[in-house]
């Protein structure tokens, strides 16, 4: 029975040297804070890591903080650098209105909780932001605004965003980008673009569930909310997790097929066009990831599609957040300009390194059904 | 057959769709997300449209190892049972949501969605059996007459019968919990769910309360005297004894009842007790689940409540109404309950009852 797997934005396989990294680090007794020689042992390992992963962002290692995920990093990196600004009396938050739930999530709760203003920038048609409004914006309450948060691309479209313009408009003003999606799959250089904090993620890349990273300045200090041993930089305290962090480094360390798993995107591109003339493909004119491509279907709805495609043996995603199981309309797509019901009639297929282009065979053979039920269903 | 089963959350729903993967069907597990704004975790043994009831129905068909999906049919609910059981009790009637929510909601929007996307049917953990006979598939009672449902799934027509599957209509209650226990379903002693799921509280008559306002009008006896207050009609139900408050005696001293709730002068008719027998009942809007009922009288049984007794009857449709003439008088009927038309154990049909006499 085949099971195809087009989910990759949601997470990738480990890797098999991640996988054996990971094991053997596992058998290695030692807390990486421990004064002793096993402790030691823990440490050097660990050290390397976060040597290669620095080395593969182009930072230096002083400057990864291991987090457990990638949410973490950005609520250590949008509340930090929130309250750093708050006291010199910087009270607003910019965001794009495309950002991941961990971080439009953490700027709401600031809103509420901690009393920030929270500006939104718009994106186009076609999923980038609006620099112009991001520039309207600094120039008008630049003085104000603590801390500007765009994402390097988007997690449901694969569309990249401008962040080295975005570091130039906002001069002095901190910028912190989530590179989640984007790490690996495109050229990621915390040093070329210029932000104060970058957001990594180990699962996204063939590393372990459970470890991320933040990339923040040498020497800047922003306030912790994880309090306790002070592990990193006293900004993220917590039994250092060498295992993961050796295997996030491994996989950090392997080649992504970006060509390949480019060419294999263009080929479901086009075959979902011929199989389903009037579906359209999100974000298509702009610069994008290699293996996201965001189709909507007209006439269906995408929990429907979801459903009749797990039957087939494929899975995707909607890329959206659920509430209660019930899918939403995607945020993303709706700041596109799609409505309600187009956006619901949306699906997200992402390809990774272990895609085939058997696996693209396979999903656009069974789509012309699952999309003629899907339409059935939906005109009741 | 591909089956879409149709998991509240609870143990019987989980226990039919496990015996339907057992029976060779290939089963994909829905829970149906009905409340717009779900509660976290269930209170009591009330409501089954919580948060918590849908991690359970997921848990459950983790466990029977099938797919599992959860359908946002809340705004259907709303609109065809919520809505329409205010508007029956501001006409006064007395309305089952249960059934409305199989004939709208279980056995329409999602049988027909399943059907759409290329399944057969729908399994539900509902008590009833069904049969095939020579005039097609039949709906009967279920074994265990205590749990019988049959009642709130007379509202379903012979075509959607034919794509309703209940699996645990030979099975009583307790066999069904020792089963679901041996499957290892966590939901094996889960309470059962009571009263109406969207009235959380219980306070069926404070929700309405809420709904409908509380505008004050007067309780009258037959002969039209104001003989007390209440505050909104739609919270008395026919043959009601308690709670009327009333201040003036009757001459001998014997109790009053509800006999009727007119919505349009909000008022409330009280009297004796024989006032309230009944002895011929006719329904609107009829549905067979067999062959049609004719003009030709028949023998067999009427039921007018969802547990109530099954009462010897003659019955025929007379071209508009489902009409049911009974042997012994009853007490206190409302209209706006269903009259579910009996031949034995099978069910023949159902009518919404709409005059009394």
């Amino acid at each position: 029975m085949p099971s195809i797997y087009v989910d990759h934005a949601a997470t990738t396989p480990m890797s098999p040297a991640a996988i054996s990294a990971i094991s053997q680090q596992m058998q290695q007794l030692g807390n990486p804070s421990s004064l002793h020689s096993h402790g030691r042992a823990a440490r050097k390992a660990l050290e390397d890591a976060r040597e290669l992963i620095a080395e593969q962002v182009h930072c230096l290692p002083s400057e990864v903080i291991f987090t457990a995920s990638g949410t973490e990093a950005n609520n250590i990196a949008l509340k930090g650098l929130f309250w750093n600004g708050k006291k010199s009396g910087k009270q607003v938050v910019v965001i794009s209105e495309i950002e991941h739930h961990a971080i439009l999530d953490p700027a709401h709760w600031l809103n509420t909780h901690e009393g920030a203003e929270v500006i939104t920038i718009p994106v186009s048609n076609s999923g980038v932001i609006d620099l112009q409004v991001l520039r309207d914006t600094v120039s008008a309450r630049g003085s104000e605004i603590a801390v500007i948060s765009i994402m390097h691309s988007n997690n449901e479209t694969g569309v990249l965003q401008p962040i080295k313009e975005v570091v130039e408009i906002a001069g002095d003003i901190p910028v912190h980008t989530d590179a989640v999606q984007s790490f690996k799959k495109v050229p990621v250089s915390y040093k070329e673009l210029g932000v104060t904090a970058l957001t990594l993620s180990a699962h996204k890349i063939g590393g372990p569930l459970g470890i991320g990273a933040l990339i923040l300045r040498r020497a800047f200090e922003i306030p912790a909310l994880l309090h306790g041993g002070g592990q990193e930089r006293e900004i993220r305290s917590g039994t250092l997790n060498a295992p993961s962090i050796v295997a996030f480094a491994q996989a950090a360390h392997e080649k992504y097929p970006s060509e390949a798993v480019s060419q294999l995107r263009d080929s479901f591109i086009a075959g979902v066009k011929n199989a389903v003339p009037d579906a359209y493909i999100n974000g298509e004119i702009s610069a994008r990831l290699p293996g996201i491509v965001n189709v909507t279907f007209p006439g269906t709805q995408s929990d429907t599609l979801l459903l009749l495609l797990d039957s087939a043996h494929v899975s995707a995603s909607t890329g959206s957040a659920c509430s209660a199981g019930v899918h939403e309309a995607s945020h993303v797509l709706l700041a596109m300009g799609h409505n309600e019901v187009s956006a619901q009639s949306s699906l997200r297929f992402s390809f990774g390194s272990t895609s085939t282009q058997a696996d693209v065979d396979y999903v656009l053979s069974v789509l012309p059904d699952v999309i003629s039920r899907g339409r059935a269903a939906n005109n009741l | 057959m591909k089956l879409i089963a149709a998991m509240s959350g609870g143990v019987d729903s989980a226990v039919a769709a496990a015996r339907a993967v057992e029976a060779g069907h290939e089963v994909i597990g829905v829970h149906l997300a009905l409340a717009a704004n779900p509660q976290k975790y269930r209170s009591g043994a009330r409501g089954c449209c919580t948060i918590e009831d849908s991690h359970d129905a997921r848990r459950a068909a983790d466990v029977i190892g099938i797919p599992f999906y959860i359908w946002d049919m809340a705004e259907e609910f709303h609109d065809g049972v919520v809505e329409d059981f205010l508007a029956e009790y501001s006409a006064g009637r007395t309305p089952n949501p249960c059934l409305r929510c199989n004939e709208k909601i279980k056995f329409a929007a999602v049988l027909d969605r399943a059907r759409a996307m290329g399944f057969d049917g729908v399994v539900t953990g509902h008590y009833a059996r069904t049969q095939i006979s020579d005039s097609g598939k039949t709906l009967h009672r279920a074994v265990d007459h205590s749990k019988d449902q049959s009642y709130v799934l007379s509202v379903l027509t012979v075509e959607q019968i034919a794509g309703a599957i209940f699996p645990l209509g030979d099975t009583t209650k307790v066999d069904i919990r020792a089963e679901a226990e041996r499957r290892g379903l966590a939901v094996a002693q889960k309470p059962d769910s009571h009263d109406i799921c969207f009235v959380p509280s219980g306070d069926n008559a404070g929700w309405l309360r809420d709904r409908l306002g509380s505008e004050v009008g007067p309780i009258v006896d037959q002969d039209g005297n104001k003989i007390g207050e209440h505050k909104g009609a739609y919270t008395y139900t026919i043959g009601q004894r308690k709670g009327l408050g009333l201040t003036v005696p009757t001459a001998d001293g014997s109790p009053r009842f509800v006999l009727k709730i007119e919505p349009v002068s909000n008022t409330v008719v009280v009297g004796a007790r024989e006032d309230l027998a009944i002895s011929t009942m006719r329904g609107e809007r009829p549905v067979w689940c067999g062959p049609a009922v004719t003009a030709e009288p028949q023998r067999g049984f009427v039921q007018v409540r969802a547990h109530g007794s099954a009462l010897p009857c003659t019955y025929f449709f007379d071209g508009t109404l489902l009409v049911a003439e009974l042997d012994e008088p009853l007490l206190g009927l409302a209209t706006g309950q269903a009259m579910v038309i009996y031949d034995g154990d099978r069910v023949v049909g159902s009518a919404t009852i709409c005059e009394t006499q």
